[in-house]
């Protein structure tokens, strides 16, 4: 008979940080919710949308930072959501953990792309 | 490494289909993962945007292609329902309108609520004189 308590022995066995993530899926909902409904009323209701209407649109500070945020918190909570799905669909330590870090670091490569992107059209020449 | 003994979320196919099943899984997971996918087409658009008016006349005619068409539609379609189910999630989250017929009224309005802004959108987008 083991001497350790049925506490000692399941603890560090099941998930960590459950709350935390939890939680930070919830404020980044929030956040993409107003910046969601910004992107769509933004895109939406405008009246031209080439290449010239938008980088006019684009190069405004405030549309430029709205921009920028939207997809910040996009890619987090992108992540954030993936990372739920992977955890309870694929079963298999190894592939668990390729498919969550592939997710991360593509979301990471995807945000810094479209960032950098919005601050070219924002600091650049007008077109 | 005892992580392969670790307890995992059951299959979903143990469980009796039920409406809230339906709507969290099918509508605000698939979506949202639909939307991932739409997470690297606005990348896309922002670089061709950026790179200058001959990359996103390219990006301009795909778009605006069938297969563009469809898919812009299914993102769109995609950002209402998780829109919109995500609303509800975060009203359950704070303990609201859990009970049963709450909840089945509010699935009700969630897809409503949606098909009617997904139209909206899709009328916007594809309007003559549109972008798309």
């Amino acid at each position: 008979m083991s001497l350790r308590s049925p506490l000692g022995a399941v603890l560090g066995l099941g998930t960590s940080g459950g709350t935390h993530h939890w939680w930070r899926q919830r404020v980044s909902a929030v956040l993409l919710a107003l910046l969601g409904l910004w992107f769509m009323a933004a895109l939406g209701l405008a009246p031209h949308r080439d290449y010239t209407a938008l980088h006019l649109w684009l190069q405004a500070p405030l549309q430029a930072v709205l921009m920028i945020l939207f997809v910040a918190v996009s890619a987090y909570h992108s992540v954030l959501g993936l990372s739920v799905v992977i955890e309870d669909y694929v079963h298999g330590a190894a592939l668990k953990t390729a498919m969550l870090l592939s997710v991360q670091l593509a979301h990471l490569v995807l945000g810094a792309t479209a960032a950098f992107a919005v601050l070219k059209i924002a600091l650049g020449s007008a077109a | 490494m005892t992580s392969d003994t670790r307890p995992l979320s059951p299959h979903l196919q143990v469980y009796r289909r039920t409406y809230n099943m339906v709507l969290s899984v099918l509508l605000h997971r698939a979506a949202g993962v639909v939307l991932s996918a739409g997470f690297i087409a606005l990348t896309v658009w922002l670089a061709a945007l950026a790179a200058g008016r001959a990359s996103y006349a390219e990006f301009a005619a795909l778009a605006a292609s069938t297969p563009g068409r469809i898919a812009l539609a299914g993102v769109a379609a995609a950002f209402w329902f998780h829109f919109c189910t995500g609303l509800r999630h975060l009203a359950f989250d704070t303990g609201r309108g859990l009970e049963r017929h709450a909840a089945r009224r509010s699935a009700l309005v969630a897809v409503l609520a949606a098909l009617v802004l997904t139209a909206l959108t899709l009328a916007a987008i594809f309007a003559p004189g549109g972008a798309a």
